[in-house]
């Protein structure tokens, strides 16, 4: 897929593409004269050896643009600027991210950008001194090449209010794309950070004011970004680095919601969100959304507290506190904070505690690091941290490394290996916390593993695994575009006529991606592996003597994945389709002006914790339990089945065992978040009111050509329609039952016994189905309250005999999964329930299940099925996407070919 | 945008239409072709040079370019000079690639700036260099098309990457030192981009890029020739990946290098020289995923062998090429280093048929 026209592109000696699905880019702030005073002093006494040191630190850190500023008084700022430029050139660490050159003289900037190979950005433009000077500055930027940070700055003045932020950015914005053509995507608003607590009244909003002009600006310019000097804000608190990076980790928190995308900040020194103490964090917040009067008094109380001159001090204070802590906690703790100072006495003292030193890695290291990708991917850590988490993960690997071999000798499994694997986290990606991983877990079961590290382009791939003689390649990537790369791995193994077995894996890759988009591109095998449990017992497989075996699991894969690919194309067979106009025309006709719907009895948030096991027991569906074993029939009469009988009363019984001591020993913990909100119909989406404020629900309408009494379905129809003035609401709900499975799996695969881990698994994921279940009986008959005197059997409730719906986004009814982030944004679901949403768009753990809840009496569960291009169209203007981007979400239910 | 109009629209709009349709081909090595003449030190000079100097511009022997060799300098190995020594042959190599099936012939400027005519004391030649290499690959693409009417060719007025880099330092040393800059490069690209546009040149090419800092100083300068000369020829871009590290000299990425330049909204970008085609191919590709205009590919005839010989037969690179073409990389190939005519014959029977890469559609200022 080419990118498309919109995303940014800049460059050092490496891409950088921001696209509407990056996280917030850190710009590295720490070779600027008027921000650090020891850079100043570094480039005044004319140490450039050690400057260029801090811009590596900054890139290390994770500064993924550079930052340069000379502008200082007794410096020659352009000789200084062109100077370290030139030196930061040869340094590849340094020079692969794109340089942001940062003066408030042109001539200097000039000069920069004249010493730039890559695609860089001009810190900053603005109206200052009118158009003429601003449009002249901005057309010379078009012809060197480079992206600009547009500061809300005019002929008046620096933006300080809401209002004044918008229509400067919104006239510059006017000027640069209409009257010389620069591209919307090459323009990055700086609206002004100003600080808070200052004392001043009127600076107590500036935060808020900054924030709320994100929201708007990012909703006019979606193209472009919105950057800042983060350490503003917290300018009145310096001397006191705690409170300043916790100011700093708020006030990102809130407006990177807001739009926020970009940000001048201390790479390497953002505190996470969750991780504040929760004094602070609340105090902290008050003065940075401005919430009580009384705010700055508040923080300063306790500001002497966290002040003790610096974050190496903070590190002391706490020290005590963490060093107390179990090792496995400990090590968590090394993880989520980056630190590395201890990492292998706790290491050692956790091998000492387990059989297999691989156990450390499998248990504390990989929940360590659990932790870590479900708070970054929660958007409550940053990349700097997960860069530094990454590193000490490697240094505690490392350190077991000799041990592990040291049993593999004692094992006596040293004779020779059981096969040689090339391993690579593709080009583009840099994600290898997970390949690592399989790769640690294959070398301990006496595989040769060689492992290229990250971003491997695929003639190297494949030039090695020439060279090597490996028996297999593994290929892994976490990110969307790697899938791509995935596939041309395969077509290169295809035309380079490779014999041997593909191996796919890591987190976004699937079998039914598998099957269609790679498998079909390389003629030998591909193979998915789901997870690195599954990689040690396919790789055996794959090497086995017996060539039997290997031909028989090659033809149940192609079996496998044949089958994959015929379920899909038959998914929606040629159906002839209307026109959205016709579909529209074709929609349900409700009587409105008859009917009331009914007011929740407990509107907004509620959240339900520790919900007993029992309750959801008496309304689970067995049926899919069976299922998921391969053993067909409904329950109960699956039980006495003559065929499957036995063994699905044996498999029950065993389940049973196991679902006791889930509910005596409190294994899982289950938890809900409902809500409900005023509703109105808009066209097919359903606008809500969440805390004032409207929020957008779009929903796609069916259009296949219906018989003539079968209208054209879609969700919004089922809510009343803002011209009528009838007042409607809508429900949201995002429950799970399986928080704290991981421990008992562990204990599960510690004992070897995947049948009762797997057991344990498919239970949570029924426990979660009948959560929903049960939830929606309470709402139905206590929080929305609609039906209180329902009363219907098990049998009924899983027949689905009641009022309402509840469909889930990513499923049939509305089949666009990205609606579950604004589902999971209202319910604040993260934090309500404990369910992470990945990046895309899955929920953690995997025992959840989220939706709306639809009151209306004819509300009916409906497959929307394939969509026309009309339909794309509109649905992509409303949820402000591009065409491609509407195409890829919604590609499973396409009735045509984007290609053609 | 404003921007300037075509200088020769008429032949702007045959090329964007040939582009559409198929596949175009670039012509082969020059120096290859020149070595077949196995010209001597008195062969390089004819009789203009005679004495290793310009008879027609005796007067600047003083003055920064005088040195103790005075006006006196081997002239063996200028190649470009041969444009004004011996027209003919290069006349003659234009015509044998243009007969091979050559959609386009760059001309014989690839060394025609100042700073490296400098190197034999020759620098006032750069404007006469440009405008007579464009005027020869001219008029050798008229004759052409008097031959097979209906089928235009195109003259690229070829821009080298000079002798020396804006982003490296030659002194190990000394990591910030430079020995050029992007001021001093960008007035020598317009001189030499001025010189082109005089001769008729209908495209110009920046290729061998081996520091895209050159290249952006290059692209400058030929803004500023478009600029003085009020309008404006089709531009193709053309990078170097030095060798299996899959970068350029100056480290970057074959992306990376993408869109550092993409703001001159190239006619193509492509990637040239140093590797043969089984080494290039995946840069290529990389350029062809994201790409958002046409893109070319003209490796060498494999990478030097021990003897400085190239490997590539006509037929393997046909094959190699042919690939490239059938994979939906490129819109238009030719050959670098070590290619003949009997390369680019084979190379154009193999994508004859083959349908050009899609250009994403994208919004461009007329």
């Amino acid at each position: 897929m080419t990118d498309p026209q919109h995303y940014t592109h800049l460059s050092g000696l490496e891409p950088l593409v921001i696209t509407p699905q990056s996280l917030f880019i850190n710009i590295g702030e720490r070779t600027n004269v008027t921000g650090s005073a020891r850079f100043k002093k570094l480039i005044k006494e004319d140490r450039y050896d050690e400057a260029v040191e801090v811009a590596r630190q900054q890139v290390e850190n994770g500064a993924q643009i550079l930052d340069v500023n000379m502008d200082e008084g007794l410096l020659d700022a352009e000789a200084a600027m062109v100077k370290f430029l030139r030196l930061i050139a040869a340094e590849p660490d340094i020079a692969k991210v794109p340089v942001m050159v940062d003066s408030s003289k042109w001539n200097v900037i000039e000069a920069g950008l004249k010493c730039l190979q890559g695609k860089g950005v001009v810190n900053s433009i603005s109206l200052k001194e009118g158009e003429e000077k601003f449009l002249a500055e901005a057309k010379k930027i078009l012809r060197y090449g480079a992206a600009a940070v547009v500061m809300a700055f005019d002929e008046h003045g620096q933006a300080d209010s809401v209002r004044q932020r918008i229509a400067i950015c919104e006239r510059s914005y006017q000027l640069l794309t209409e009257k010389i053509g620069f591209p919307p995507e090459d323009i990055i608003f700086d609206s002004n950070i100003f600080p808070i607590a200052t004392g001043i009244e009127a600076h107590a909003n500036n935060a808020v004011n900054f924030i709320e002009a994100c929201r708007e600006l990012k909703k006019r310019f979606p193209h472009s970004h919105l950057s800042g000097g983060v350490s503003n804000v917290s300018f009145s608190f310096r001397g006191n680095n705690p409170v300043r990076e916790a100011i700093h980790s708020v006030f990102l928190y809130h407006a990177i919601k807001a739009g926020m995308d970009m940000g001048i900040v201390n790479a390497g020194q953002i505190g996470i969100y969750d991780e504040l103490d929760p004094d602070l964090r609340e105090r902290v917040e008050d003065v940075v959304l401005n919430r009580r009067p009384d705010a700055t008094e508040r923080l300063m109380e306790i500001a002497g507290k966290y002040s003790r001159n610096g974050p190496q001090d903070k590190d002391d204070g706490n020290k005590l506190a963490w060093r107390e802590l179990p090792v496995a906690r400990r090590l968590e703790y090394a993880l989520v904070h980056g630190v590395d100072q201890f990492v292998t006495e706790d290491t050692e003292e956790a091998r000492q505690s387990v059989t297999r030193t691989l156990d450390v890695i499998e248990g504390p290291l990989m929940d360590g690091m659990n932790v870590v990708g479900d708070l970054f991917g929660a958007g409550k850590m940053f990349l700097p941290q997960v860069v530094k988490s990454a590193r000490v993960m490697k240094k505690a690997v490392a350190y077991l490394l000799p041990f592990m071999d040291e049993e593999k000798q004692k094992s006596g499994n040293t004779s020779r290996s059981n096969g040689k694997i090339v391993m690579a986290t593709v080009k583009g990606d840099v994600h290898d916390i997970g390949k690592n991983i399989v790769g640690v877990v294959l070398a301990c079961n006496n595989f040769e593993v060689v492992d290229l590290g990250v971003m491997v382009p695929a003639q190297k791939i494949l030039d090695t695994a020439i060279a090597e003689h490996a028996d297999m390649i593994g290929v892994s990537g976490l990110i969307t575009p790697s899938l791509e790369e995935m596939a041309n791995v395969a077509k290169e193994m295809q035309r380079r006529d490779f014999k041997i077995p593909l191996l796919i894996g890591g987190a976004t890759t699937s079998r039914t991606h598998t099957a269609i988009k790679i498998e079909p591109n390389y003629q030998t095998a591909c193979v998915w592996v789901k997870d690195a449990s599954r990689a040690v017992g396919v790789a055996q497989t794959l090497v086995s003597k017996e060539k039997q075996v290997v031909d028989d699991f090659f033809a149940k894969v192609r079996a496998d994945y044949a089958d994959v690919r015929e379920r899909y194309r038959n998914r929606g067979p040629a159906t002839r389709m209307v026109s959205l106009a016709k579909a529209r025309a074709n929609a349900p006709k409700f009587d409105w002006s008859g009917y009331t719907p009914p007011t929740p009895n407990k509107p907004g948030i509620t959240v339900l914790d520790d919900i007993p096991y029992t309750e959801l027991l008496q309304v689970t569906d067995w049926t899919p339990f069976f299922q998921a074993w391969e053993l067909h029939g409904h329950y109960p009469a699956i039980l006495s089945d003559q065929i499957v009988g036995a063994q699905a009363t044996e498999l029950f019984n065993d389940a049973r065992q196991i679902m006791d001591r889930i509910v005596k020993e409190k294994w899982l913990r289950a938890k809900a978040v409902i809500g409900f909100w005023p509703a109105q119909r808009i066209g097919d989406d359903v606008e809500i009111q969440a805390d004032g404020k409207p929020v957008m629900l779009h929903h796609l309408r069916q259009q296949a050509d219906k018989p003539a009494e079968r209208p054209n379905l879609c969700l919004a129809d089922f809510i009343a329609p803002k011209a009528t003035g009838v007042k409607d609401w809508i429900g949201g709900f995002a429950v799970t039952a399986g928080l704290g499975i991981e421990e008992h799996l562990e204990d599960f695969k510690r004992q070897n016994d995947d049948y009762s881990a797997i057991i344990l698994k498919a239970l949570a994921d029924r426990m979660a189905e009948a959560l929903a279940e049960w939830m929606h009986r309470e709402v139905r008959t206590k929080y929305w309250g609609f039906a209180p005197d329902e009363n219907l059997s098990n049998t009924d409730l899983i027949a689905e005999k009641w009022r309402g719906v509840r469909p889930a986004p990513g499923y049939p009814a509305c089949p666009d999964h990205t609606e579950k982030a604004t589902l999971f944004k209202l319910l604040d679901a993260t934090r309500n329930a404990d369910i992470q949403l990945t990046e895309g768009f899955s929920m953690y753990p995997a025992a959840a299940v989220s939706g709306w809840y639809f009151s209306h009496p004819e509300s009916q569960y409906f497959v929307v099925g394939k969509v026309n291009r009309d339909q794309v169209e509109d649905y992509a203007a409303r949820k402000g996407w591009t065409l491609a981007q509407a195409q890829r979400w919604l590609s499973a239910n396409l009735a045509y070919d984007p290609d053609e | 945008m404003t921007e300037l109009p075509y200088l020769h629209p008429d032949r702007a709009a045959r090329l964007h239409a040939a582009l559409a349709e198929r596949i175009l081909l670039l012509d082969g090595a020059m120096g290859t072709m020149l070595q077949g003449h196995a010209l001597d030190e008195a062969g390089y000079r004819g009789e203009r040079f005679a004495h290793g100097c310009d008879a027609q511009h005796p007067h600047e022997h003083t003055g920064e370019h005088a040195d103790a060799a005075g006006c006196h300098r081997d002239l063996k190995g200028d190649n470009d000079l041969l444009s004004l020594s011996h027209p003919g042959i290069i006349r003659d190599i234009h015509a044998a690639y243009l007969d091979a099936g050559a959609d386009m012939v760059e001309t014989n400027t690839f060394n025609s700036t100042a700073i490296s005519q400098a190197d034999y004391a020759l620098q006032h030649l750069v404007r006469e260099l440009n405008r007579e290499g464009a005027k020869l690959a001219r008029a050798a693409c008229a004759v052409a098309e008097a031959k097979t009417p209906g089928r235009p060719r195109f003259a690229i007025g070829t821009l080298g990457p000079t002798s020396r880099t804006a982003s490296l330092s030659p002194d190990v040393n000394n990591p910030g030192f430079r020995n050029v800059d992007f001021d001093e490069l960008e007035v020598t690209y317009a001189d030499a981009a001025g010189g082109l546009i005089e001769g008729g040149a209908d495209v110009l090419m920046v290729e061998t890029i081996f520091d895209t800092l050159n290249a952006k100083a290059a692209l400058a300068g030929i803004d500023d020739a478009f600029t003085a000369a009020g309008g404006r020829l089709p531009v193709m871009i053309s990078g170097t990946i030095t060798d299996r590290s899959g970068r350029t000299l100056s480290g970057q990425t074959a992306e990376a290098f993408w869109y550092s330049v993409a703001h001159a909204r190239p006619l193509s970008i492509g990637l040239n020289c140093a590797l043969g085609p089984s080494d290039l191919r995946q840069h290529v590709e990389a350029l062809s995923r994201v790409a958002g205009c046409a893109v070319s590919a003209h490796p060498n005839a494999g990478l030097p062998n021990a003897l400085g010989g190239y490997d590539e037969t006509p037929e393997s690179m046909a094959e190699a090429l042919g690939e490239f073409a059938r994979a939906g990389l490129v819109n238009i190939v030719g050959g670098c280093c070590g290619t003949t005519p009997a390369h680019i014959a084979a190379i154009a029977a193999a994508v004859k048929d083959v349908p050009p890469r899609a250009v994403a559609a994208r919004a461009e200022a007329a």
